[in-house]
Parts: structure tokens; C-alpha cells; sequence
């Protein structure tokens, strides 16, 4: 625009300098096509065949998705990803809200203890689920023992098919309460002070003040983490994998692990990649839903 | 609060004066059980899994658990290092994540300030997408394309993928980096007759130092906590750490203390690195990372 109002030479200068910029993105456009949107693309072209790895390729149109809706172990899983979802969902972000309001006093070791705090959110998962699985074990876990030296009754933890998924969940909220804690500790730093001092002056309790103040001005910030932790928690894997294995039988069997089967240890990539473009909408829907409540609430921040 | 109601009545002031002091230490106390309760879970799981990795087997089999390692042992580290190629495992992620990364800043760093320069904040609705695209959705593909190419077992093949995650997470965090870069040292390179490049080269990329340091330790740590590409793709000789660690778990029957100390191995170097980047992490884990899953 302001190129059009200045001289001739000038004009070709700002022209010269954005195929500059635009050269230097380049070759990661390049890379980005080649390992992130062929995989998209080819995905979808996938899921309208049917086709098993080292057989031939069979067009089938929209079947694969016609099955899915009536393959009762998706269904099912479409259901344990849900319950696994809200759990993981919820409980991250109470115990990460409460966290937060701990973590924006001062006191001292606050910022040792932070770090501390947030380590699990970086550990690799892999190891940190071998180390769940040995402190689940029934017989020989430690988490048993605790249970019984306080008179609680041992569990069966990721062994029952009632309790598998909250027993994953718990492994989920260990990793993840650090990352709602630092969004929410980031929006109680944002928060201006006079809206806290005029309720105080009106006389408003601690519990007053976190419900009818903290809270609604802390929402966006809930609301981000929300849509994030909705992400990965649907998306969830590694835990699931190491741990359960989506057992016992198919208890903790979520979209994803149905999808690996299917994909590479049935090797149907053609169901498998129908499965990964129903996976995706769900991923999307929800994403979406979250926004369009958060733009309702005007929790826009 | 019991206490405190039964004390004022009498109006001796010493007496009001211990209340108070009381009731601040009572709250003082309730406030460092909540920090206490809220830390715990963090810190108890990393020392059992300490515990474990220092302990015979006898002793972590035993009910109840034996808690403090009597005396300590190295005994499980040196096993899974020598029956368990964990030396292998460790320098085949240290060759994926660390070419992965190197690719991501040659491509990502120059894109990155293109980006932020020509204000293209479009591009970053298509990083938000692939952080939401499931990782298995970029495996079957690529799975596919190795699988014809011969790549499948490779470190290659594993490098290529992992780029995935690294690619995003460089792009992402270097265009938020250059946008907060002040622009008229590179107006007058410009004006004086300096190229884009040479303006990116050497005006821009200098002082967008920290920047890259933040954007190479996560990238890094992205890639190395990555399982399921390494398990997918790579063989018993070329499969990276978690993916190895997950292997031996399932096939092998191992013990549980080589097990946890083959935990260790795998997690620590990203606990140290986790150290350089504490700000940055959160704005890593909610735009740009292409996670596992």
C-alpha cells in the first residue's frame, strides 16, 4: 500500500525485499509439504481404499467409513476416548488451578519448587510410564502398599477394567497439571489489583473473592488450557500404550490404539487411514466447540 | 479456632498476642502442607524411580517395599548398559534428534524471520492444525513412502519423521522471536544496499541468539521424548531410546531395576535440559509441539 505512494525505485526496493523474506521461508515450505501436507493428503486419499500392505489396492469409495459406523470396537473406543478425555481434562485443570493459586504467593523456595513442580510435564513418557507400570503392580506396587498402610482396601488398578482409565488418567494429570498450572500462574500475573482491593473494602471472604473475582477474570486462561489439554488428551498415546496396552481385553482401547492396531498390527492402512480422518474431525469438532463456548462467554481475554 | 475462642475472653495482652502469633503459625502451617501436598507427587515419583534404579532385585520385589537402597547400587546401570546396548539406543537418539534439529534450524530459523518480516500470520493456523493432527496420521503415509523407497529400519527414515515435530516447534518460536526484535538496525542495513540475506545473516541472526537456544532445546527434547515414530519405524538396531526402553519391557522380561534404570537413562538428559528453559516451555507445549500420540 504505502509501496503504490512512493517513487518508482522505491516501489521495486519493497518488491525486492518481500521475495527476500519470501525466498527464506522456502525451504521449510518445502519440507513442510513434503512431511506434513503429503501425509494429510495422502491420508485421505488412502481412506477410499481398501488395501492391506503387500496386497493390491482395492477402490472402495466412502466403505471404510460406512464400517467404521457399525465396527462396535471403534464405537467403543470413540467411548473410552471420551471418558479418558474428561477425565484428563477436569482433573488437570482443578488440580492445576489450585496449584496455581498456591504458586502466585511468595514464599520462600517458590521458585525451586516450581521447577519441581513442573518436571513431570517435560519427562520422556515412555520412562515414566514403565515407572507407573511397576508402581501399579498389584502384589509388589508400592501404590498398593500406600493404600493399605493408611486402611484403604488395595486396588487393582490398571488390571480392572473398571479402573484402568482412571488409573491412566491419574498418569495423565501427573504430567500434565504443571502445564495448566503455568497457564493459569501466567493469567493470575496478568491481573490488574483494584478489582481485588474494592472487594476486600466491601468486605468479600477469601472463598468470595476466588469465586466471584479470581475466577471469572482467570477464565480465559482456563479456557486456553482447556483447549489444549482437550488436544493432547484425545490425542493421547505413549501413557496408554506402555501401560495397559488398551486392556485388560479392550477396556482402555482409545481411537488412537485401535488405530495403531489396525494400522501396524493388522497393517489395514486403508480402515486405518479412514479411522485417522474421523479421528481428526472429532480432534477438530471439539477444538471448535471449546472456541465457540469461549466466544459466547466472551471469554476472549 | 477452638483454641483462640477459649483464649479471648481474658484480656490479659500477652495472651492476645500468643493467639494471634498461634493463629499465624497455624496458617503458616496449613499453607506449607498445601505446597507440601501439591510438590509431592512430583518429586515421589522421580525418587522411586531412583530408588528403584539403586536397589537389587531382591529388595524391590519385596512387600513391603523397601524404600531406601541398602547400600546403594550401580549395579542395574551397568547392566542395561552392557547386555542391553543402551550405549546403542542412546547415540541413535542422540543422531535423530540431533539431525532432526539441525535440519529444523537451517530451514526453520530463515522461514521463521521471513515470516515475522512479511507478517504471514496465516502460516501459524497451519502449525495450530498440525498440532492437532494425530502422529499416526503422518505415520502410515510416511510409513508407505519408506516402505517403497527401502527406507523402512533407517535412521534416515527415522530423521525424516521426526521432522514433524522439529520443523513446527523452530518456526514457531523463531517468527514469535523475530517479532520482538526491534527493526531499524535492519532498515539501515537495507537502505545501505545490504541484501535480505545478508540482513538476516548478519544483522537479524545475531542478536536472535537466545532465541535459537530456546527453540533448539525444545525442538530436542520434542524429538528425544518422541516413541512412537522410533517404534514404527526403527529396528533393533536402529530404534531410538524410548522405543528401546519399550522393547525390552514387553520382550525381554527385564527386572525392575534395570528397567528403572533404563528409565533414567532415557528421561534425565531432558530433565537437565528442561533446567536453560523454564519461561519458555509453556508457549513450546501450546503452539508449536507436534507431541507424541
Amino acid at each position: 500500500m504505502s509501496a503504490a505512494t512512493l517513487a518508482a525505485p522505491g516501489a521495486g526496493f519493497l518488491r525486492r525485499r518481500r521475495r527476500g523474506y519470501r525466498l527464506l521461508t522456502l525451504p521449510a515450505l518445502v519440507v513442510v509439504a513434503a512431511v506434513i501436507v503429503f501425509p494429510w493428503l495422502f491420508t485421505l486419499y488412502m481412506s477410499a481404499f481398501d488395501w492391506k500392505i503387500g496386497e493390491a489396492a482395492h477402490f472402495v469409495g466412502l466403505a471404510n467409513f460406512a464400517n467404521l459406523a457399525v465396527d462396535r470396537r471403534f464405537l467403543e473406543a470413540i467411548v473410552h476416548t471420551f471418558y479418558f478425555t474428561l477425565l484428563a481434562v477436569v482433573i488437570p485443570l482443578v488440580a492445576g488451578t489450585l496449584a496455581a493459586l498456591v504458586f502466585h504467593r511468595q514464599f520462600r523456595g517458590r521458585g525451586v519448587l516450581r521447577a519441581v513442580f513442573t518436571m513431570p510435564m517435560m519427562a520422556t513418557p515412555v520412562a515414566v510410564a514403565l515407572v507407573w507400570t511397576m508402581m501399579f503392580h498389584p502384589q509388589q506396587g508400592v501404590l498398593n502398599y500406600l493404600l493399605t498402610s493408611v486402611g484403604l482396601p488395595p486396588s487393582q488398578w490398571v488390571y480392572s477394567p473398571t479402573w484402568v482409565i482412571p488409573s491412566l488418567v491419574m498418569v495423565e494429570a501427573w504430567h500434565w497439571t504443571p502445564l495448566v498450572m503455568l497457564i493459569v500462574l501466567g493469567g493470575l500475573a496478568s491481573l490488574p489489583t483494584e478489582p481485588f482491593e474494592s472487594a476486600r473494602i466491601d468486605g468479600a471472604g477469601e472463598w468470595q473473592l476466588f469465586t466471584y473475582v479470581t475466577l471469572p477474570l482467570i477464565a480465559p486462561f482456563l479456557m486456553m488450557a482447556a483447549v489444549i489439554r482437550t488436544i493432547d488428551a484425545v490425542k493421547a498415546f505413549d501413557t496408554i500404550f506402555v501401560i495397559s496396552q488398551g486392556g485388560p481385553g479392550t477396556a482402555s482401547e482409545t481411537i488412537n490404539i485401535y488405530l495403531y492396531l489396525q494400522a501396524f498390527a493388522f497393517y489395514n492402512m486403508g480402515k486405518a487411514s479412514a479411522m485417522v480422518v474421523v479421528f481428526f474431525a472429532i480432534i477438530v469438532a471439539l477444538a471448535l466447540l471449546l472456541l465457540h463456548v469461549r466466544q459466547r462467554l466472551k471469554w476472549t481475554g | 479456632m477452638a483454641d483462640a475462642t477459649a483464649l479471648a475472653p481474658s484480656r490479659i495482652p500477652a495472651a492476645r498476642a500468643a493467639v494471634s502469633r498461634l493463629r499465624r503459625l497455624a496458617r503458616k502451617a496449613a499453607f506449607a502442607f498445601a505446597v507440601a501436598v501439591i510438590v509431592s507427587p512430583a518429586i515421589l515419583v522421580f525418587l522411586w524411580m531412583l530408588s528403584l534404579s539403586l536397589k537389587k532385585e531382591l529388595d524391590n520385589l519385596a512387600y513391603p517395599p523397601v524404600f531406601f537402597p541398602r547400600p546403594p547400587t550401580l549395579a542395574n546401570f551397568a547392566h542395561v548398559f552392557a547386555d542391553n546396548s543402551m550405549g546403542l539406543y542412546f547415540l541413535n537418539s542422540l543422531i535423530v534428534s540431533g539431525f532432526a534439529t539441525l535440519i529444523a534450524l537451517a530451514v526453520g530459523v530463515p522461514a521463521g524471520y521471513g515470516i515475522a518480516r512479511l507478517a504471514a500470520h496465516r502460516t501459524t493456523v497451519l502449525i495450530l492444525i498440525a498440532r492437532m493432527t494425530p502422529a499416526l496420521s503422518f505415520l502410515i503415509p510416511l510409513f508407505t513412502l519408506f516402505q517403497f523407497l527401502g527406507l523402512n529400519n533407517t535412521r534416515t527414515a527415522l530423521v525424516v519423521t521426526h521432522l514433524v515435530i522439529t520443523v513446527p516447534i523452530v518456526v514457531y518460536i523463531m517468527a514469535g522471536y523475530f517479532e520482538t526484535l526491534p527493526r531499524e538496525l535492519e532498515e539501515a542495513a537495507l537502505i545501505d544496499g545490504g541484501s535480505v540475506w545478508t540482513t538476516f545473516r548478519y544483522v537479524a541472526l545475531p542478536l536472535a541468539r537466545p532465541g535459537v537456544v530456546v527453540g533448539t532445546i525444545l525442538a530436542f527434547i520434542f524429538s528425544w521424548n518422541n516413541f512412537i515414530f522410533g517404534a514404527v519405524l526403527g529396528s533393533r538396531a536402529t530404534r531410538t531410546l524410548p522405543a528401546a526402553v519399550y522393547n525390552v519391557l514387553t520382550f525381554e522380561q527385564l527386572a525392575w531395576g534395570p528397567l528403572a534404570a533404563a528409565a533414567i537413562v532415557v528421561t534425565l538428559p531432558v530433565l537437565v535440559l528442561t533446567i536453560f528453559i523454564q519461561k519458555e516451555i509453556v508457549a513450546g507445549l501450546t503452539h508449536g509441539g507436534v507431541k507424541g500420540g
